[in-house]
């Protein structure tokens, strides 16, 4: 029985996804209110801490491993690169250029606005989160003495 | 008042810098580096950044996290105390006040507390205020600029994120023999 108490398990337990919605509310209203995909980004890496410090390793290896985030890192990367290379699609256009916004009509103050700006927000929250998710699951599982026996 | 209240935070974040400096438990100096960020971010909601208040509270907290995880496993050893002589405080003594002379003329360059410096309708910053909402549809005109009009810096800060993912896995890797199918 690895991790903290029953108290800790079961706070973290009711606790975690009011925070992964709220680190969720950040990154999608980032283009109306303050926030953005950074600030939502690294609330959501902080429940995936809470309950990987409340449950152990193994119970969070479960719900998303180590070789998971780091893909999901490369795969929200990725997404902005492409986000970026959407600009290059229509004729005498810059790199990241919001075509979105200049192909269709938005109604300004709604979440479904500002062209690609909250696609982008998205993308850096996915890889926001998972970055730091996976750099704290490495550091902290870190051993010295497993690298000897090599 | 919000100069005073800025004021009143900034005496206690260097109290605290003191703290943390002098005290001898490694935790007792996380946490109060803790206090310090938390003084940080009230000061940027009181300057009206609220953007940049959320990501220093946040930042703070995976970092304070991270820093007791990391303290909290190892012995934490005393640092011997140093007995400084008294010519080192003397050559300390005199290069804050060297520091002090040299720096004041860029002291006394700056813009009075709360003016806006690019206020002029030529400059760059006042063309994103006025015409950041229509041409990009975003309200918050920090993420129009972070994300439409400088996208290219953003994405700069994105490959640095991943750059120091990829250095922490590269270099804190386990090559397990005995279990060579799973990912660890």
């Amino acid at each position: 029985m690895t991790g903290m108490t029953i108290i800790v398990k079961t706070v973290a337990e009711w606790i975690k996804g009011f925070i992964i919605f709220y680190g969720v509310y950040i990154v999608l209203l980032g283009h109306l209110s303050p926030g953005g995909g950074f600030a939502g980004g690294v609330i959501i890496a902080c429940s995936f801490i809470m309950m990987e410090l409340a449950f152990g390793k193994d119970q969070a290896a479960k719900e998303l491993s180590k070789h998971g985030s780091h893909l999901l890192d490369e795969y929200g990367a990725l997404a902005i690169l492409f986000l970026g290379l959407l600009g290059y699609f229509l004729p005498k256009l810059p790199f990241f250029s919001n075509v979105l916004m200049q192909k269709f009509s938005f109604i300004p103050f709604h979440i479904l606005s500002a062209g690609s700006i909250p696609l982008i927000n998205l993308a850096i929250g996915l890889k926001v989160s998972t970055g730091l998710y996976s750099v704290y699951i490495y550091l902290s599982h870190y051993d010295p003495r497993m690298q000897e026996d090599e | 008042m919000v100069e005073i209240s800025i004021f009143i935070l900034l005496v206690f974040m260097i109290i605290g810098m003191v703290f943390v400096l002098e005290m001898k438990n490694l935790l007792s100096a996380v946490v109060m580096m803790g206090a310090i960020d938390f003084g940080l971010s009230v000061i940027f909601l009181l300057l009206s950044a609220p953007d940049l208040a959320i990501v220093q509270i946040a930042v703070a907290v995976i970092s304070l996290v991270i820093m007791i995880r990391a303290t909290i496993h190892r012995e934490i050893v005393e640092t011997p105390s140093q007995e400084s002589t008294f010519s080192s405080r003397v050559v300390m003594l005199c290069f804050l006040f060297l520091f002090f002379i040299l720096i004041y003329p860029a002291f006394s360059l700056l813009p009075i507390f709360g003016e806006p410096i690019f206020a002029e309708s030529a400059s760059s910053s006042m063309k994103y205020l006025l015409e950041g909402m229509t041409q990009t549809g975003s309200p918050n005109i920090v993420t129009a600029i972070v994300l439409d009009f400088r996208a290219y810096d953003t994405l700069g800060e994105a490959i640095v994120l991943f750059t120091s993912v990829l250095g922490a896995v590269s270099v804190l890797r386990y090559r397990n023999r005995k279990k060579p199918g799973s990912s660890t």
